[in-house]
Protein backbone atom coordinates (compact mmCIF):
# COMPACT_ATOMS: atom_id res chain seq x y z
CA UNK A 1 0.00 0.00 0.00
CA UNK A 2 1.22 3.50 -0.79
CA UNK A 3 1.20 5.81 2.21
CA UNK A 4 1.18 9.33 1.16
CA UNK A 5 0.63 12.65 3.16
CA UNK A 6 -0.15 16.20 1.93
CA UNK A 7 -1.95 15.61 -1.22
CA UNK A 8 -3.85 18.31 -1.97
CA UNK A 9 -7.45 17.39 -3.66
CA UNK A 10 -9.65 19.27 -6.29
CA UNK A 11 -12.70 18.07 -4.18
CA UNK A 12 -13.64 15.74 -1.26
CA UNK A 13 -16.29 12.80 -0.86
CA UNK A 14 -16.97 12.27 2.76
CA UNK A 15 -18.17 8.63 2.94
CA UNK A 16 -17.18 7.88 6.31
CA UNK A 17 -19.90 5.62 8.36
CA UNK A 18 -21.17 4.44 4.46
CA UNK A 19 -20.53 0.76 3.86
CA UNK A 20 -20.10 -1.21 0.80
CA UNK A 21 -20.31 -0.49 -1.89
CA UNK A 22 -20.59 3.06 -0.96
CA UNK A 23 -17.20 3.85 -1.79
CA UNK A 24 -17.26 2.72 -5.17
CA UNK A 25 -20.83 4.18 -6.27
CA UNK A 26 -19.05 7.44 -4.63
CA UNK A 27 -15.22 7.35 -6.56
CA UNK A 28 -17.31 6.16 -10.05
CA UNK A 29 -19.61 9.39 -9.62
CA UNK A 30 -17.06 11.91 -8.10
CA UNK A 31 -14.76 11.01 -10.98
CA UNK A 32 -16.63 11.24 -13.76
CA UNK A 33 -17.29 14.84 -12.91
CA UNK A 34 -13.73 15.61 -13.10
CA UNK A 35 -11.05 16.79 -15.61
CA UNK A 36 -8.23 14.92 -16.17
CA UNK A 37 -5.46 15.52 -13.97
CA UNK A 38 -7.81 16.50 -11.45
CA UNK A 39 -7.34 15.13 -7.34
CA UNK A 40 -10.62 12.82 -5.87
CA UNK A 41 -10.35 12.72 -1.91
CA UNK A 42 -12.61 10.11 -0.52
CA UNK A 43 -12.68 9.82 3.42
CA UNK A 44 -13.94 6.61 4.72
CA UNK A 45 -13.76 3.77 7.56
CA UNK A 46 -14.70 1.59 5.34
CA UNK A 47 -11.71 -1.43 5.54
CA UNK A 48 -12.73 -3.29 2.54
CA UNK A 49 -11.70 0.33 0.18
CA UNK A 50 -7.82 -0.50 1.16
CA UNK A 51 -8.20 -3.52 -1.54
CA UNK A 52 -10.81 -2.37 -3.28
CA UNK A 53 -10.40 1.54 -4.55
CA UNK A 54 -6.62 0.54 -5.58
CA UNK A 55 -8.17 -1.78 -7.83
CA UNK A 56 -11.02 -0.07 -9.25
CA UNK A 57 -7.94 2.55 -10.01
CA UNK A 58 -6.44 -0.20 -12.11
CA UNK A 59 -9.18 -1.24 -14.04
CA UNK A 60 -10.49 2.22 -15.17
CA UNK A 61 -7.08 3.30 -16.00
CA UNK A 62 -7.08 6.15 -13.13
CA UNK A 63 -4.05 6.93 -10.93
CA UNK A 64 -3.98 5.51 -7.27
CA UNK A 65 -2.13 8.13 -5.63
CA UNK A 66 -2.13 6.92 -2.23
CA UNK A 67 -3.98 6.64 1.27
CA UNK A 68 -3.48 9.01 4.22
CA UNK A 69 -4.52 8.14 8.24
CA UNK A 70 -6.63 10.26 10.39
CA UNK A 71 -7.42 9.47 13.18
CA UNK A 72 -10.72 6.93 12.54
CA UNK A 73 -10.71 7.03 8.62
CA UNK A 74 -8.43 6.72 5.59
CA UNK A 75 -8.09 9.52 3.18
CA UNK A 76 -7.79 8.21 -0.51
CA UNK A 77 -6.53 10.09 -3.46
CA UNK A 78 -7.19 9.41 -6.90
CA UNK A 79 -6.27 11.66 -9.68
CA UNK A 80 -8.17 11.07 -13.30
CA UNK A 81 -5.86 10.06 -16.39
CA UNK A 82 -7.04 11.00 -19.80
CA UNK A 83 -7.77 7.80 -20.64
CA UNK A 84 -11.03 8.39 -18.95
CA UNK A 85 -13.05 11.48 -20.48
CA UNK A 86 -15.43 13.64 -18.30
CA UNK A 87 -18.59 11.62 -17.81
CA UNK A 88 -17.25 8.75 -18.88
CA UNK A 89 -17.17 5.51 -16.27
CA UNK B 1 -74.34 12.25 13.88
CA UNK B 2 -71.80 14.76 13.39
CA UNK B 3 -68.27 14.07 13.05
CA UNK B 4 -65.68 16.46 13.85
CA UNK B 5 -62.06 15.27 13.70
CA UNK B 6 -59.95 17.20 16.04
CA UNK B 7 -57.29 14.76 16.06
CA UNK B 8 -54.91 16.52 13.37
CA UNK B 9 -51.68 15.70 15.56
CA UNK B 10 -52.33 12.11 15.89
CA UNK B 11 -52.72 11.65 11.83
CA UNK B 12 -54.55 13.72 8.67
CA UNK B 13 -56.89 12.79 6.01
CA UNK B 14 -54.51 11.47 2.95
CA UNK B 15 -55.08 14.52 0.30
CA UNK B 16 -56.85 13.36 -2.55
CA UNK B 17 -54.46 14.52 -5.59
CA UNK B 18 -51.68 12.91 -3.17
CA UNK B 19 -53.45 9.49 -3.44
CA UNK B 20 -53.74 10.24 -7.20
CA UNK B 21 -50.32 10.56 -7.77
CA UNK B 22 -49.70 7.31 -5.25
CA UNK B 23 -51.86 4.64 -7.18
CA UNK B 24 -49.86 3.90 -10.24
CA UNK B 25 -46.86 2.70 -7.91
CA UNK B 26 -48.85 0.62 -6.23
CA UNK B 27 -50.05 -0.62 -9.85
CA UNK B 28 -48.05 -0.53 -12.85
CA UNK B 29 -44.94 1.25 -12.03
CA UNK B 30 -44.33 -0.95 -9.20
CA UNK B 31 -40.41 -1.16 -10.20
CA UNK B 32 -37.47 -1.45 -7.60
CA UNK B 33 -35.60 1.97 -8.21
CA UNK B 34 -32.47 0.43 -8.21
CA UNK B 35 -32.84 -1.81 -11.50
CA UNK B 36 -31.59 -0.35 -14.53
CA UNK B 37 -34.73 -1.22 -16.92
CA UNK B 38 -37.25 0.98 -17.47
CA UNK B 39 -39.44 0.16 -14.31
CA UNK B 40 -36.76 0.90 -12.02
CA UNK B 41 -35.73 4.20 -13.71
CA UNK B 42 -39.43 5.66 -13.34
CA UNK B 43 -39.83 4.68 -9.92
CA UNK B 44 -36.00 6.12 -9.42
CA UNK B 45 -36.90 9.44 -11.07
CA UNK B 46 -40.10 9.85 -9.06
CA UNK B 47 -38.35 9.42 -5.85
CA UNK B 48 -36.01 12.18 -7.07
CA UNK B 49 -38.74 14.34 -8.07
CA UNK B 50 -40.14 13.84 -4.22
CA UNK B 51 -37.00 14.60 -3.04
CA UNK B 52 -37.09 17.83 -4.66
CA UNK B 53 -40.57 18.60 -3.63
CA UNK B 54 -39.76 17.96 0.21
CA UNK B 55 -36.75 20.11 0.04
CA UNK B 56 -39.16 22.75 -1.36
CA UNK B 57 -41.43 22.77 1.65
CA UNK B 58 -38.22 23.79 4.10
CA UNK B 59 -36.10 25.41 1.74
CA UNK B 60 -33.06 23.13 1.70
CA UNK B 61 -31.33 21.27 -1.10
CA UNK B 62 -32.65 18.01 -2.51
CA UNK B 63 -29.45 15.64 -1.29
CA UNK B 64 -30.05 16.98 2.01
CA UNK B 65 -33.17 14.84 2.35
CA UNK B 66 -32.85 11.24 3.66
CA UNK B 67 -36.76 9.75 3.20
CA UNK B 68 -37.45 7.33 6.05
CA UNK B 69 -40.31 5.40 6.88
CA UNK B 70 -41.70 7.65 9.96
CA UNK B 71 -41.28 11.13 11.86
CA UNK B 72 -39.94 8.78 14.73
CA UNK B 73 -37.52 6.80 12.76
CA UNK B 74 -36.14 10.13 11.62
CA UNK B 75 -35.75 10.86 14.96
CA UNK B 76 -34.03 7.63 16.12
CA UNK B 77 -31.53 8.21 13.05
CA UNK B 78 -30.71 11.55 14.30
CA UNK B 79 -29.83 11.28 17.54
CA UNK B 80 -27.84 7.76 17.35
CA UNK B 81 -26.48 8.80 14.01
CA UNK B 82 -25.10 12.11 15.22
CA UNK B 83 -24.17 10.76 18.70
CA UNK B 84 -21.84 7.62 17.27
CA UNK B 85 -20.72 9.59 14.61
CA UNK B 86 -19.43 12.33 17.21
CA UNK B 87 -18.35 10.08 20.44
CA UNK B 88 -14.59 10.28 19.73
CA UNK B 89 -15.23 14.06 20.15
CA UNK B 90 -16.84 13.90 23.60
CA UNK B 91 -20.21 11.32 24.93
CA UNK B 92 -22.47 14.53 26.25
CA UNK B 93 -25.95 15.14 24.78
CA UNK B 94 -29.04 17.70 25.39
CA UNK B 95 -32.15 16.89 24.79
CA UNK B 96 -35.42 18.91 26.35
CA UNK B 97 -37.91 18.09 28.47
CA UNK B 98 -41.30 18.34 26.24
CA UNK B 99 -39.60 16.02 22.92
CA UNK B 100 -41.62 13.01 21.72
CA UNK B 101 -40.78 9.72 23.21
CA UNK B 102 -38.97 8.98 19.55
CA UNK B 103 -36.46 11.41 21.02
CA UNK B 104 -36.65 10.92 25.18
CA UNK B 105 -36.65 6.90 24.45
CA UNK B 106 -33.78 7.39 21.70
CA UNK B 107 -31.52 9.35 24.66
CA UNK B 108 -31.77 7.04 27.18
CA UNK B 109 -30.68 4.50 24.81
CA UNK B 110 -27.68 6.26 24.23
CA UNK B 111 -27.61 6.70 27.98
CA UNK B 112 -27.18 2.68 28.37
CA UNK B 113 -24.69 2.85 25.44
CA UNK B 114 -22.38 5.04 27.90
CA UNK B 115 -23.33 8.87 26.60
CA UNK B 116 -24.78 11.53 29.57
CA UNK B 117 -28.18 13.06 28.99
CA UNK B 118 -28.87 16.62 29.61
CA UNK B 119 -32.17 16.98 29.91
CA UNK B 120 -33.32 20.68 29.20
CA UNK B 121 -35.98 22.01 31.53
CA UNK B 122 -39.07 24.27 30.22
CA UNK B 123 -40.91 27.45 31.80
CA UNK B 124 -44.90 27.06 32.52
CA UNK B 125 -45.48 27.49 28.88
CA UNK B 126 -43.04 24.80 27.71
CA UNK B 127 -40.26 26.84 26.31
CA UNK B 128 -36.85 25.90 26.14
CA UNK B 129 -34.36 28.89 27.70
CA UNK B 130 -31.65 29.55 25.69
CA UNK B 131 -29.56 30.32 28.04
CA UNK B 132 -30.51 27.09 29.83
CA UNK B 133 -29.20 25.41 26.44
CA UNK B 134 -25.97 27.64 27.04
CA UNK B 135 -25.17 26.98 30.10
CA UNK B 136 -26.10 22.93 29.74
CA UNK B 137 -22.90 22.57 27.21
CA UNK B 138 -19.42 21.46 27.81
CA UNK B 139 -16.59 20.28 26.44
CA UNK B 140 -17.88 16.78 25.74
CA UNK B 141 -21.50 18.07 24.19
CA UNK B 142 -21.55 16.75 20.74
CA UNK B 143 -25.28 16.45 19.85
CA UNK B 144 -28.52 19.32 20.69
CA UNK B 145 -32.05 18.03 20.09
CA UNK B 146 -34.92 20.13 20.66
CA UNK B 147 -38.40 20.15 18.95
CA UNK B 148 -39.43 22.82 17.08
CA UNK B 149 -42.96 22.48 18.25
CA UNK B 150 -44.55 19.87 21.07
CA UNK B 151 -47.82 18.18 19.71
CA UNK B 152 -48.79 17.88 23.12
CA UNK B 153 -48.77 21.61 23.85
CA UNK B 154 -48.27 23.29 20.87
CA UNK B 155 -45.86 25.57 22.14
CA UNK B 156 -42.94 26.88 19.38
CA UNK B 157 -39.39 26.57 20.63
CA UNK B 158 -36.84 29.33 20.07
CA UNK B 159 -34.61 27.24 17.65
CA UNK B 160 -32.68 30.11 15.68
CA UNK B 161 -31.65 31.07 19.16
CA UNK B 162 -30.71 27.94 20.07
CA UNK B 163 -28.76 27.25 16.98
CA UNK B 164 -26.75 30.02 17.42
CA UNK B 165 -25.33 28.45 20.45
CA UNK B 166 -24.94 25.31 18.93
CA UNK B 167 -22.95 26.91 16.65
CA UNK B 168 -20.74 28.95 18.31
CA UNK B 169 -19.82 25.81 20.15
CA UNK B 170 -19.76 23.11 17.44
CA UNK B 171 -22.18 21.56 18.69
CA UNK B 172 -24.90 19.74 16.24
CA UNK B 173 -28.20 20.62 16.66
CA UNK B 174 -31.56 18.51 15.65
CA UNK B 175 -35.31 19.46 15.50
CA UNK B 176 -37.77 17.50 15.38
CA UNK B 177 -40.10 19.27 12.67
CA UNK B 178 -42.85 16.35 12.58
CA UNK B 179 -45.33 18.72 14.03
CA UNK B 180 -44.28 22.01 11.94
CA UNK B 181 -43.41 20.53 8.82
CA UNK B 182 -46.62 21.39 6.49
CA UNK B 183 -48.07 23.32 9.60
CA UNK B 184 -45.96 26.77 9.78
CA UNK B 185 -43.74 28.17 7.51
CA UNK B 186 -39.96 26.38 7.62
CA UNK B 187 -36.63 27.52 6.47
CA UNK B 188 -33.77 25.01 7.39
CA UNK B 189 -31.10 27.79 6.47
CA UNK B 190 -33.22 30.63 8.60
CA UNK B 191 -33.49 28.00 11.56
CA UNK B 192 -29.80 27.31 11.09
CA UNK B 193 -30.57 23.24 12.12
CA UNK B 194 -28.22 20.62 11.44
CA UNK B 195 -31.07 18.20 11.71
CA UNK B 196 -34.58 18.43 10.75
CA UNK B 197 -37.24 15.76 11.13
CA UNK B 198 -40.55 15.22 9.03
CA UNK B 199 -43.81 12.89 8.32
CA UNK B 200 -45.64 13.29 5.45
CA UNK B 201 -48.92 12.09 7.24
CA UNK B 202 -48.70 15.49 9.53
CA UNK B 203 -49.21 17.31 6.17
CA UNK B 204 -51.76 15.18 4.43
CA UNK B 205 -49.37 13.05 2.87
CA UNK B 206 -49.68 9.20 3.82
CA UNK B 207 -48.42 7.06 6.72
CA UNK B 208 -45.37 5.29 6.44
CA UNK B 209 -42.97 8.18 4.76
CA UNK B 210 -40.91 10.47 6.77
CA UNK B 211 -37.57 12.42 6.21
CA UNK B 212 -34.47 13.57 8.26
CA UNK B 213 -32.96 16.69 6.79
CA UNK B 214 -29.06 16.53 7.01
CA UNK B 215 -27.11 19.39 6.28
CA UNK B 216 -24.46 18.69 3.60
CA UNK B 217 -21.14 18.02 5.19
CA UNK B 218 -22.90 16.68 8.54
CA UNK B 219 -21.53 13.20 8.84
CA UNK B 220 -23.82 10.87 10.63
CA UNK B 221 -24.19 6.84 11.05
CA UNK B 222 -26.87 5.15 9.38
CA UNK B 223 -29.50 3.54 11.51
CA UNK B 224 -29.94 0.40 8.74
CA UNK B 225 -27.42 -1.12 7.37
CA UNK B 226 -27.56 -2.59 4.10
CA UNK B 227 -27.88 -1.54 0.63
CA UNK B 228 -27.11 1.93 -1.20
CA UNK B 229 -30.71 3.36 -0.94
CA UNK B 230 -30.34 7.09 0.35
CA UNK B 231 -26.86 7.41 -0.72
CA UNK B 232 -26.01 4.56 1.85
CA UNK B 233 -27.07 6.62 4.69
CA UNK B 234 -30.52 5.03 5.46
CA UNK B 235 -30.78 1.03 3.83
CA UNK B 236 -33.77 -0.85 2.97
CA UNK B 237 -36.06 -0.62 -0.73
CA UNK B 238 -37.77 2.38 -0.74
CA UNK B 239 -41.55 2.91 0.24
CA UNK B 240 -42.01 4.57 -3.33
CA UNK B 241 -45.91 5.52 -2.99
CA UNK B 242 -45.72 6.57 -0.19
CA UNK B 243 -42.68 8.80 -0.65
CA UNK B 244 -44.23 10.20 -4.38
CA UNK B 245 -47.13 11.07 -1.91
CA UNK B 246 -44.98 12.92 0.79
CA UNK B 247 -43.75 14.68 -2.06
CA UNK B 248 -46.87 15.56 -3.22
CA UNK B 249 -48.26 16.44 -0.05
CA UNK B 250 -45.24 18.96 0.41
CA UNK B 251 -45.51 20.38 -2.82
CA UNK B 252 -49.68 21.33 -1.75
CA UNK B 253 -48.60 22.26 1.35
CA UNK B 254 -45.87 24.52 0.37
CA UNK B 255 -49.06 26.28 -2.14
CA UNK B 256 -51.46 26.12 0.59
CA UNK B 257 -49.82 26.99 3.92
CA UNK B 258 -50.58 30.16 4.27
CA UNK B 259 -54.58 29.81 3.76
CA UNK B 260 -54.05 26.54 5.98
CA UNK B 261 -52.84 28.65 8.78
CA UNK B 262 -55.16 31.37 8.75
CA UNK B 263 -58.04 28.83 8.64
CA UNK B 264 -57.24 26.79 11.75
CA UNK B 265 -56.12 29.53 13.55
CA UNK B 266 -59.45 31.31 13.10
CA UNK B 267 -61.19 28.35 14.34
CA UNK B 268 -59.03 27.44 16.95
CA UNK B 269 -59.28 30.92 18.30
CA UNK B 270 -63.08 30.20 18.46
CA UNK B 271 -62.84 26.73 20.35
CA UNK B 272 -59.97 28.25 22.68
CA UNK B 273 -62.21 30.88 23.79
CA UNK B 274 -65.29 29.08 24.35
CA UNK B 275 -63.21 25.82 26.20
CA UNK B 276 -62.07 28.83 28.71
CA UNK B 277 -65.28 29.29 29.63
CA UNK B 278 -66.09 26.61 31.54
CA UNK B 279 -64.47 27.20 35.11
CA UNK B 280 -61.55 25.27 35.80
CA UNK B 281 -59.81 24.47 32.69
CA UNK B 282 -56.89 26.05 31.93
CA UNK B 283 -54.90 26.40 28.44
CA UNK B 284 -51.75 24.39 28.29
CA UNK B 285 -48.49 25.57 26.02
CA UNK B 286 -48.43 29.01 25.17
CA UNK B 287 -50.83 31.33 24.32
CA UNK B 288 -49.51 33.04 21.22
CA UNK B 289 -46.40 31.21 20.28
CA UNK B 290 -48.22 28.13 19.43
CA UNK B 291 -48.93 26.06 16.25
CA UNK B 292 -52.19 28.03 14.69
CA UNK B 293 -54.13 24.62 14.72
CA UNK B 294 -53.25 23.57 17.75
CA UNK B 295 -55.21 23.95 21.34
CA UNK B 296 -54.67 22.06 24.70
CA UNK B 297 -55.65 22.15 28.16
CA UNK B 298 -56.12 20.72 31.43
CA UNK B 299 -59.81 20.20 32.78
CA UNK B 300 -59.78 19.79 36.84
CA UNK B 301 -61.32 17.44 38.57
CA UNK B 302 -61.98 14.84 35.67
CA UNK B 303 -59.92 12.40 33.52
CA UNK B 304 -58.99 13.08 29.99
CA UNK B 305 -59.67 8.92 28.79
CA UNK B 306 -63.40 9.90 30.07
CA UNK B 307 -63.97 13.21 28.10
CA UNK B 308 -62.16 11.49 25.02
CA UNK B 309 -64.83 8.41 25.46
CA UNK B 310 -68.01 11.09 26.13
CA UNK B 311 -66.66 13.37 23.47
CA UNK B 312 -66.10 10.63 20.95
CA UNK B 313 -69.78 9.12 22.01
CA UNK B 314 -70.91 12.71 20.31
CA UNK B 315 -68.73 12.23 17.43
CA UNK B 316 -66.07 14.49 18.72
CA UNK B 317 -62.49 12.98 18.01
CA UNK B 318 -59.68 13.81 20.22
CA UNK B 319 -56.91 13.32 22.02
CA UNK B 320 -55.39 13.53 25.66
CA UNK B 321 -51.96 14.15 25.40
CA UNK B 322 -49.39 12.61 22.87
CA UNK B 323 -50.89 8.72 21.69
CA UNK B 324 -48.40 6.92 23.36
CA UNK B 325 -48.80 8.52 26.88
CA UNK B 326 -52.73 8.12 26.57
CA UNK B 327 -52.44 4.51 25.68
CA UNK B 328 -50.02 4.11 28.39
CA UNK B 329 -52.64 5.75 30.83
CA UNK B 330 -50.02 7.57 32.77
CA UNK B 331 -49.63 11.66 33.26
CA UNK B 332 -47.99 12.89 30.68
CA UNK B 333 -44.13 13.83 31.01
CA UNK B 334 -43.99 17.04 29.01
CA UNK B 335 -47.16 17.97 31.32
CA UNK B 336 -45.38 17.25 33.98
CA UNK B 337 -42.17 18.89 33.14
CA UNK B 338 -44.53 22.21 32.84
CA UNK B 339 -45.11 22.04 36.45
CA UNK B 340 -48.80 20.79 36.22
CA UNK B 341 -49.40 18.62 39.07
CA UNK B 342 -50.16 15.08 38.26
CA UNK B 343 -53.70 14.72 39.25
CA UNK B 344 -54.33 17.53 37.02
CA UNK B 345 -52.20 16.01 34.35
CA UNK B 346 -54.68 13.22 34.26
CA UNK B 347 -57.56 15.67 32.53
CA UNK B 348 -55.12 16.50 29.80
CA UNK B 349 -56.95 17.16 26.63
CA UNK B 350 -55.54 18.02 22.98
CA UNK B 351 -57.75 19.52 20.02
CA UNK B 352 -55.95 20.13 16.71
CA UNK B 353 -57.19 21.10 13.89
CA UNK B 354 -57.20 20.60 9.90
CA UNK B 355 -58.63 21.81 6.64
CA UNK B 356 -61.86 19.47 6.86
CA UNK B 357 -63.00 21.14 9.89
CA UNK B 358 -65.82 23.94 9.62
CA UNK B 359 -67.10 27.00 12.00
CA UNK B 360 -69.79 24.67 11.52
CA UNK B 361 -67.84 22.11 13.62
CA UNK B 362 -66.63 24.64 15.99
CA UNK B 363 -70.46 25.55 16.81
CA UNK B 364 -70.96 21.83 17.21
CA UNK B 365 -68.13 21.43 19.96
CA UNK B 366 -69.33 24.78 21.57
CA UNK B 367 -72.64 23.41 22.40
CA UNK B 368 -71.36 19.96 23.69
CA UNK B 369 -68.12 20.31 25.22
CA UNK B 370 -69.53 22.26 28.27
CA UNK B 371 -72.21 19.42 28.51
CA UNK B 372 -69.33 16.37 28.80
CA UNK B 373 -67.41 18.23 31.41
CA UNK B 374 -70.77 19.21 33.41
CA UNK B 375 -71.86 15.56 33.24
CA UNK B 376 -68.27 14.33 33.95
CA UNK B 377 -68.01 15.92 36.71
CA UNK B 378 -71.25 15.48 38.44
CA UNK B 379 -70.20 11.78 38.38
CA UNK B 380 -66.48 12.47 39.68
CA UNK B 381 -65.41 12.13 43.30
CA UNK B 382 -63.89 15.00 43.01
CA UNK B 383 -66.49 17.42 41.31
CA UNK B 384 -65.86 19.26 44.81
CA UNK B 385 -62.26 19.87 44.46
CA UNK B 386 -59.39 17.57 44.87
CA UNK B 387 -59.90 16.93 48.96
CA UNK B 388 -57.56 17.63 51.60
CA UNK B 389 -53.42 17.31 51.23
CA UNK B 390 -51.66 15.75 48.62
CA UNK B 391 -50.32 16.82 45.57
CA UNK B 392 -53.52 16.93 43.92
CA UNK B 393 -54.38 19.78 46.21
CA UNK B 394 -53.00 22.24 44.48
CA UNK B 395 -54.19 24.31 41.51
CA UNK B 396 -52.78 25.01 38.45
CA UNK B 397 -52.52 28.40 37.37
CA UNK B 398 -49.38 27.97 34.68
CA UNK B 399 -51.85 28.24 31.55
Amino acid sequence: MRFVHGVKADITADIVYMMCPMHLLKLDEMIKGLDAGQVLEILTDYDGALEDIPQWCKRTGNEFIGLDEDEDYYKFYVRKTDKQQKGES
Amino acid sequence: MRRCYFDHVATNPLHPEVLDVMMPYFKEDFGNPLSIYDLGTSAREAIEKARGQVAGLINAKPQAIVFTSSGAEANNFALRGIAFARQNQGKHAIVSKVEHHSILNSARFLEKSGFVVTYLPVDKHGIVDPDTVKKSINKETVLISVTHASSEIGSIEPIREIAQIAKEHRVTLHADGVATTGNIPVDVKKLGVDLYSMAAHQFYGPKGAGALYVKEGTRIAPLIYGGIQEGGRRAGTENVPAIVGMGKAAEIAAQELPGRMEHCRKLRDALIDSVLKVPNVHLTGHPEKRLPHHSSFVVEFIEGEAMLLMLSMKGILSASGSACSSRALKSSPVLLSLGVPSALAQGSIVFSLGTDNSMEDINYFIEEFPQVVKKLRDMSPFSSGWGQGGEGDKCYTGG
